[in-house]
């Protein structure tokens, strides 16, 4: 199979549903070249930097039956905008009952490691999550994130896209044939048999690395990928723990009130999961600071494969026969 | 120029719904039987009115949270709007929005926002379908002193002059951020100098003569509908009420001030004109009063009579099919 960047996948899908839908825009604040040369100035609209000016005008252009995509680039400047996302695009579907749609998708990059320090990398999926109205994806490879994209593009809702700012060249098969993948559908990565990984975004790769690190050691790991938080494939999540009886949650956003504490918490609030656990679940999470610049220090501040294979170690031991 | 009489009484007509809509609404609130928070746009009826006079449906227009005066103008069903205002099933929303959030998209209303100068943005996308559609359609968005305080203002400025938006800016000046003074926190002396920087088309009113609103908002329509967009209108006016209906909210602004615009009352001002140039008898108003009464007695009785939403009915809608 063919492989495409997964900025090349995304950039397929949109090409593919602007051409069937013009009543679709593209607003960044950097010229899209290759979209704009097929689709025009018009469509593909190269902004001034006001990020929360141009992400309110896709909730203007959703109220008046346009679908947009806004790349505001780095989830740090979608600060910038959240009012129009939080207080706009996320609630008024329902504040006014339901009487219009709002389909729009914002695309901010997140994660650490390419030493850009606090005010370039964070992971706040969590604190999206905490906005009902929003769904949101996390793809961690080219084929989820075309398939999600597409999706995207047909859903109408406001859908954020976190898209992980090593995984943007990393490459991965990609297949000619239109798909979609729908939301709310996690992915095993890798099927096991003694513990569960619950990773997210670029986290998936550490976590399938260290699964093959640990399968020399005759640990079998099972790595689920959810793709998107909301909607969150629970199901998928809560039958691989119940099979395993161990779970291990793998983010790189910080600990606290993080997507891996509401996965924690989901396990154990499941009474038949619960009742299966042979350990109690492990978060291997970003540290609860800013993200620091210097290569030491940045390494020291977020998830590897190191510390994810340390942590499935611990929780093997610490297993003990109920 | 002197409107004919048709369009004096629409005008008179539609300030007049207004002004006993906001009233009934006073009423209700100060009784207790309305809940929430509530800015009455009694005192600005001029200007939803004189603006909306020129827009079609097709028109879009985005509001602030003293948003039922440009719901009216637009043609809003006042049931509904009562209905949402009581928190009933019937309403606008179903209960969700309430008095701050009315939206009829429909007819082009893009709702009444609670946030200060967020609506700008939100015009800036409603102008930017408009111009796609190369209609000839336009957007309208009703702020005030207080949003002209937020960058959001700048960022939807500098946006519709470099795309040439259809976006005529209605800034409602009347003076005060709560109790905080326009003349303290901006700035500017005076508003109407800001759309010049962006060399955006501008046009200063008396906001509470409707004519006036009419005239200058129809010389702007006119300007966005052949593409020479944006336009900026800036209309003096006064809200006779506090910043929102409270019995505990201080009114901190001068006597005199309010007693100088009490006399300057755009309902008021237009009865005197339509009688001294002998448009209207006092017996046709008060045919127009009469049916304007009882309009609002049938939207005020269909919110009272119409069910609650069932409590589980707040689970529905946060996302969209």
């Amino acid at each position: 199979m063919r492989e495409l960047t997964f900025e090349e996948a995304v950039t397929e899908a949109i090409q593919e549903e602007f051409r069937l839908n013009p009543k679709t825009v593209h607003l960044s604040t950097d010229l899209q070249a290759t979209l704009q040369r097929e689709f025009g100035a018009e469509r593909i609209r190269v902004t001034p930097i006001a990020e929360n000016c141009f992400s309110g005008a896709a909730v203007g252009l959703a109220g008046s039956g346009y679908r947009t995509v806004v790349n505001i680039r780095m989830a740090t400047f979608g600060f910038v905008a959240m009012d129009q996302m939080i207080n706009h695009a996320a609630k008024i579907h329902y504040m006014f009952g339901g009487q219009a749609k709002f389909p729009i998708i914002y695309r901010m990059t997140v994660g650490a490691g390419n030493n850009g320090a606090a005010e370039h990398c964070i992971s706040p999926y969590a604190m999206f999550m905490n906005a009902p109205g929003l769904k949101i994806m996390l793809p961690s490879s080219p084929y989820d994130a075309k398939g999600l994209f597409k999706t995207a593009l047909r859903d109408n809702n406001p859908v954020i896209l976190f898209e992980h700012i090593l995984l943007s060249a990393v490459k991965g098969p990609v297949p000619e044939d239109e798909y979609f993948i729908p939301f709310g559908r996690a992915d095993a990565k890798r099927e096991g048999s003694d513990v569960t990984v619950v990773a997210l975004s670029k986290m998936v790769h550490d976590a399938l690395a260290a699964a093959e690190d640990l399968a020399q050691e005759g640990v079998s790991v099972e790595v689920i990928d959810p793709r998107t938080l909301v909607p969150l494939d629970r199901q998928t999540i809560l039958d691989s723990v119940k099979k395993t009886g161990r779970l291990v949650v793998v983010d790189e956003a910080c600990q606290t009130c993080s997507a891996a504490a509401e996965i924690v918490a989901l396990a154990t609030a499941d009474g038949a999961t619960f009742a299966r656990l042979k350990a109690a679940p492990a978060r291997v999470c970003g540290l609860d600071i800013p993200v620091p610049f210097s290569p030491p220090l940045e390494k020291y501040a977020i998830p590897d494969k190191g510390k994810i294979v340390a942590a499935i170690r611990e929780t093997m031991q610490a297993s003990t026969p109920r | 120029m002197a409107l004919d009489r048709q369009t004096l009484i629409s005008l008179y007509t539609t300030m007049l719904t207004i002004r006993r809509f906001e009233e009934r609404v006073a009423t209700e609130f100060f009784a207790g039987n309305v809940v929430g928070f509530v800015h009455s746009y009694i005192g600005q009826e001029a200007i939803a009115t004189g603006v909306c006079a020129h827009l079609t449906k097709e028109d879009r227009i985005v509001s602030n949270h003293r948003g039922h005066g440009h719901c009216i103008a637009k043609g809003a069903d006042i049931k509904r709007m009562m209905a949402e205002i009581y928190g009933k099933k019937t309403g606008y929303c179903k209960g969700k929005g309430g008095s701050m959030h009315i939206a009829d998209f429909s007819i082009g209303m893009l709702g009444a926002d609670g946030i200060v100068g967020a609506g700008l943005p939100i015009a800036t996308g409603a102008a930017l379908a408009a111009q796609l559609q190369g209609e000839g359609h336009v957007a309208a968005v009703f702020f005030g002193d207080g949003a002209c305080q937020e960058g959001e203002l700048h960022e939807a400025l500098n946006l519709a002059a470099i795309w040439k938006l259809p976006l005529l800016f209605v800034c409602e000046n009347n003076h005060y951020g709560v109790n905080t003074a326009a003349a303290y926190s901006l700035a500017p002396r005076t508003i109407i100098r800001l759309p010049e920087t962006y060399h955006i088309a501008n046009r200063a009113v008396h906001g509470n003569d409707v004519e006036s609103v009419y005239e200058a908002a129809g010389e702007a329509v006119d300007m966005l509908r052949r593409g020479e967009g944006p336009y900026f209108l800036e209309c003096d006016t006064y809200r006779h009420h506090k910043h929102k209906l409270s019995e505990a909210l201080e009114d901190l602004r001068p006597e005199e001030e309010i007693k100088a615009w009490a006399k300057r009352c755009p309902v008021e001002g237009l009865e005197a004109k339509l009688l001294h140039r002998d448009v209207m008898t006092n017996a046709e108003l008060e045919s127009i009063e009469q049916t304007v009464l009882s309009r609002i007695d049938e939207a005020h009785r269909f919110a009272v009579e119409s069910p609650y939403p069932e409590p589980q009915d707040a689970l529905e809608d946060v996302y969209s099919l």
